[in-house]
């Protein structure tokens, strides 16, 4: 019950939080994906860029976030303290679910399609842009969807360097021994996790062509 | 080079080998000319060199050694999508894009092509007319609303869809039961009969090599070991070719 009227009094600051959060979120994960559409495509075009787009990507993955943070804090443009950073710092883990679903997207492909698509004369362009991308699409989707969730995690951390967000709620929270203000910012949060993950999975459905709903439009 | 009266060569294979790197070769010095019209069966056993045969034709693969010419000219000298454009090319899975109607996997081409809406659609409707399905009740179809006949049809459709002069079918049927099998054999026969085109058809089944071949050439190990018409087959004392021969009353 405290807990409630706790979150009511603050209702202004969580809200207007939250949207700093959403916004950090879908500007990183759009850009992103701007990125690394175009990379998972190279990867399929040429296999030797492709193995080394790939492995850069998992390697980008594995480096704890808040270390990436601690790196980029002395780097000219790139870092430095606020969103900016913050922003590089989501794009970089946004990157590999996206890259790699585009990859695997396109190369899941049925080989038969492939082979009826260049036997007709389509060109790699036409083959691209006419069947493969419109096959891979709610592949990539769902690569979109978990880099998006796995953004609204790591956005709260980037209150650490001054970006704002949830995560500043957090953070005051811990420095003031405050549980109720970590539940006002790690709930909401969570919920924005959820929604974000439901939401662009309805999407994802929506975007799968039905002949292959059965096959990979599920989870 | 005009070697024979009246028929024009459109497709031939002039000492044709194409290997893998490091690999056997899967053709061995082909040679071979298909005429206008004709209906050419390759025959052979699974690993036998059909399937590669065909692709070289379209140019899906390059020979080794060796050049195939098209009208004359060598596919490698051929803009590669002019080439595939001119040629009808149907699989034995189909191939039909899943995301795409009927209309609009039959319509590729001609779209591409960019030809008008009326015109694409019109063309279309015949020839859907032309395999045999109602263009009212499956143009608005997707693949996966066929059965593994009708999406055959599409694909023979779909191959035709621009009008090429020259139709490679890679086992068509080979993927149907028995009695769509020979419905559909029986439709190829008819349409063959009525448009004539240059056929390159490859199959395992001899029956089916009789029934739709004006030529049968028989393959093993990527070797060309029996080329004639199908009496001239009948004849023939090549061991593969007897043993072809004797499946044939088995």
């Amino acid at each position: 019950m405290e807990l409630i009227r706790f979150f009511l009094e603050r209702r202004g600051e969580v809200l207007s939080l939250s949207l700093e959060h959403l916004v950090l979120v879908v500007a990183s994960t759009l850009m992103a994906a701007l990125i690394a559409v175009p990379l998972g495509i190279v990867a399929t075009r040429r296999a030797r860029l492709g193995r080394w787009i790939l492995g850069l990507a998992n390697v980008v993955q594995t480096i704890p976030s808040l270390a990436l943070i601690g790196f980029l804090i002395p780097l000219p443009i790139l870092g430095g303290i606020g969103a900016r950073t913050a922003m590089v710092v989501l794009v970089f883990y946004a990157l590999l679910p996206i890259v790699r679903n585009t990859y695997t997207g396109i190369t899941g492909v049925d080989p038969a399609i492939r082979q009826a698509a260049l036997g007709m004369g389509l060109t790699d362009r036409q083959l691209l842009m006419r069947v493969e991308l419109p096959l891979a699409l709610p592949v990539i989707f769902a690569g979109l969807r978990v880099a998006t969730v796995v953004s609204v995690g790591v956005a709260t951390i980037a209150a650490y360097i001054g970006a704002g967000g949830l995560g500043s709620l957090i953070f005051r929270g811990i420095n003031m021994l405050d549980n109720r203000l970590i539940l006002a910012g790690a709930i909401p949060a969570a919920l924005m996790a959820l929604g974000a993950d439901w939401g662009l999975g309805r999407v994802q459905r929506r975007l799968t062509p039905a002949g292959l709903r059965t096959e990979r439009g599920s989870s | 080079m005009p070697s024979e009266t009246g028929s024009s060569t459109v497709l031939e294979f002039d000492r044709v080998s194409f290997r893998v790197p490091d690999g056997p070769a899967l053709v061995s010095e082909l040679t071979l000319s298909v005429s206008e019209g004709e209906s050419l069966m390759l025959l052979g056993r699974s690993g036998s060199g059909k399937t590669t045969t065909l692709r070289l034709i379209n140019r899906l693969l390059d020979p080794s050694e060796g050049e195939v010419r098209v009208k004359g000219v060598a596919t490698t000298a051929w803009d590669v999508i002019r080439l595939r454009r001119s040629i009808g090319y149907v699989i034995q899975e189909v191939g039909l894009f899943p995301h795409l109607d009927v209309e609009r996997n039959i319509g590729m081409i001609p779209t591409l092509e960019k030809w008008e809406r009326e015109r694409v659609s019109g063309r279309v409707r015949e020839l859907l007319e032309l395999v045999g399905l109602a263009p009212d009740e499956f143009a608005c179809r997707f693949p996966h609303e066929l059965s593994g006949g009708q999406r055959q049809r599409v694909g023979v459709a779909r191959a035709l869809a621009a009008d090429p002069p020259i139709l490679l079918l890679d086992e068509p049927f080979g993927a149907l039961d028995q009695i769509t099998r020979i419905e559909m054999q029986q439709q190829f026969r008819q349409l063959q009969q009525r448009l004539r085109k240059t056929v390159v058809f490859v199959t395992h089944d001899i029956r089916e090599a009789f029934l739709l071949g004006s030529r049968i050439a028989l393959l093993e190990g990527g070797r060309l070991v029996a080329n004639g018409t199908p009496e001239e087959l009948r004849g023939s004392e090549h061991p593969e070719a007897r043993i072809f021969l004797s499946s044939l009353n088995a």
